[in-house]
C-alpha cells in the first residue's frame, strides 16, 4: 500500500533546491515501500544521493555503472528468487541512462522477462555532466550539445518513444507519471512493482538548473507540461493504453515561456513557425491519446 | 578470505550533511492559515516537512534548502519566503 508518511529517501542529499528528480525519488519509495532493493544507474540522482560516505537511501541500494543497471538488477532478481526471498527490485535511471546508454541492458532484461520495475526519471538531458542532449530531449530545446543560435533552434529531433519500445518487448505494465501528480505517481509505482514481469514507469521530473527556471516552479512547470499536452500521463497494460489523464488544453507557449531552454523561440524575435511545430507535437499527442476534455459551447 | 567489494555507507547517512546552510530564503509557516492539507509535506524535495505533536506543519531548518516550492504550492498561501538574516 502507498504510504505517504514513509520517508525512505532522507534529508541531506545534495540535489539543487527544488529538484524534480529528488522529489521523484521520495515519491517512488513511498509507492514502493520498505521491502525494496534499488539499483541505480549513473546520473544526477546517483551522484547527489550518494557522495561517499553519505547516502540518502534507507533501502538497500547499489550502483555499478552507467549502462549496466538493468543487468545488475537482473542478477539481483535471480539471486533473490533462488533464495526464496520476496524483496521487489527497482532500477532507477535518468533519461540518459535509459533512452541512450542503458538501452542494450534494458532490452535484455525485458526480453528475458525478469521480475523488476524500471523507473526512468526523465529530466530530458544529461544534467549531471553539464546539460548535454539525450534521446529524451524535446524538439527545439537548447542544450550544450544542441545549442540554439544563428544556425539552429536547438535540438532537432523529437523525443524517443521509450514507453512504446518497452511495451513492444511485451512488458505487462508500462506507465508515465509526473511529479506534479504525486498520488498518481505513487500508485503507478505500487502497481508496477506488484505486477509480475518487467515493468516500466517513466516520470517527468523538471530540472531547474538544466531547463532554466527558479526551483520554486518545479511542480508548476511539470503541471504545465501535462496541461499543454507536451507530456501525457497514461497507463498501458499488455501494450494497450487503458488510462489517460485528460485535460482542458492550454497553448504550448504557456509551457515554453517558463524555461530558458526555449527562450530563443521568443527572443530576440518570436519564432512563429517553430512554436507552431511544437504545438503540432502537442496536437498529435492529444489525438493519439485522446486527452482533450471537450468543453460545451456557450 | 572475506572480500569487501565497493564502498558501503550506513542507510540515511546523508543526514550528516546539513543542507540548511544553503538557504537564502526561509519559509515561514502561518499556522492560522494552514488547512493541514499536507501538500507541502508531500512535495518538499528534501522531505524535511513534518507535523509536530499539535499537528502543525513545520520544516526542519537543518535541512530546508529554501527552494520555495512549498510556498508556491500551498493552496492556503500559509507559507511565505523571507530573506534570511545570517
Ligand atoms: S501546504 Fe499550506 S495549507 Fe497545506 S499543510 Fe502545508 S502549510 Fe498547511
Ligand atoms: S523551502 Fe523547499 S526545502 Fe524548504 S521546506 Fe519548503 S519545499 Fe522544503
Amino acid at each position: 500500500m502507498v504510504n505517504k508518511d514513509l520517508e525512505l529517501f532522507d534529508c541531506g542529499h545534495r540535489a539543487c533546491g527544488g529538484c524534480g528528480a529528488a522529489l521523484a525519488a521520495r515519491l517512488v519509495l513511498k509507492g514502493a515501500g520498505t521491502n525494496t532493493i534499488v539499483v541505480s544507474a549513473t546520473g544526477c540522482m546517483e551522484v547527489f544521493s550518494t557522495p561517499y560516505p553519505e547516502t540518502a537511501w534507507k533501502v538497500p541500494w547499489i550502483h555499478s555503472l552507467f549502462e549496466n543497471a538493468s543487468a545488475v538488477a537482473s542478477g539481483v532478481v535471480a539471486s533473490l528468487q533462488k533464495q526464496g526471498r520476496t524483496e521487489k527490485v527497482i532500477v532507477m535511471g535518468g533519461d540518459g541512462a535509459t533512452f541512450d546508454i542503458g538501452m542494450l541492458c534494458i532490452s535484455g532484461a525485458f526480453e528475458r522477462g525478469h521480475d523488476l520495475t524500471y523507473i526512468c526519471y526523465d529530466n530530458e538531458a544529461y544534467m549531471n555532466t553539464g546539460i548535454q542532449r539525450s534521446g529524451a530531449t524535446p524538439y527545439d530545446a537548447s542544450t550544450t550539445t544542441s545549442p540554439a543560435g544563428s544556425c539552429s533552434f536547438g535540438n532537432k529531433r523529437p523525443k524517443k518513444d521509450m514507453p512504446q519500445i518497452l511495451a513492444a518487448h511485451g512488458a505487462p505494465y508500462v506507465a508515465t507519471a509526473s511529479i506534479a501528480y504525486p498520488m498518481d505517481l505513487m500508485q503507478k509505482v505500487e502497481k508496477a512493482i506488484n505486477t509480475p514481469g518487467p515493468c516500466y514507469v517513466q516520470l517527468h521530473a523538471p530540472c531547474c538548473t538544466g531547463w532554466g527556471f527558479e526551483g520554486e516552479q518545479t511542480v508548476a512547470i511539470a503541471k504545465l507540461a501535462i496541461e499543454t499536452g507536451l507530456w501525457v500521463n497514461y497507463e498501458m497494460i499488455d501494450g494497450k493504453v487503458t488510462k489517460v489523464k485528460k485535460v482542458v488544453r492550454k497553448p504550448v507557449e504557456e509551457y515554453l515561456k517558463t524555461q530558458k531552454r526555449f527562450r530563443h523561440l521568443f527572443k530576440p524575435k518570436r519564432q512563429d513557425a517553430e512554436i507552431a511545430a511544437i504545438q503540432a507535437i502537442a496536437d498529435k499527442n492529444a489525438e493519439k491519446y485522446g486527452i482533450d476534455i471537450k468543453l460545451k459551447k456557450e | 578470505m572475506a572480500l569487501a567489494v565497493g564502498c558501503r555507507a550506513r542507510p540515511g547517512k546523508a543526514r550528516d550533511n546539513k543542507t540548511g546552510s544553503w538557504r537564502v530564503f526561509k519559509p515561514s509557516f502561518d499556522h492560522e492559515k494552514c488547512t493541514q492539507c499536507g501538500t507541502c509535506k508531500t512535495i518538499c524535495p528534501e522531505g524535511c516537512i513534518s507535523e509536530d505533536t499539535d499537528g502543525k506543519f513545520i520544516p526542519d531548518y537543518q535541512y530546508c534548502k529554501g527552494c520555495g516550492l512549498c510556498a508556491e504550492e500551498c493552496p492556503g498561501e500559509a507559507i511565505t519566503m523571507k530573506q534570511e538574516e545570517k
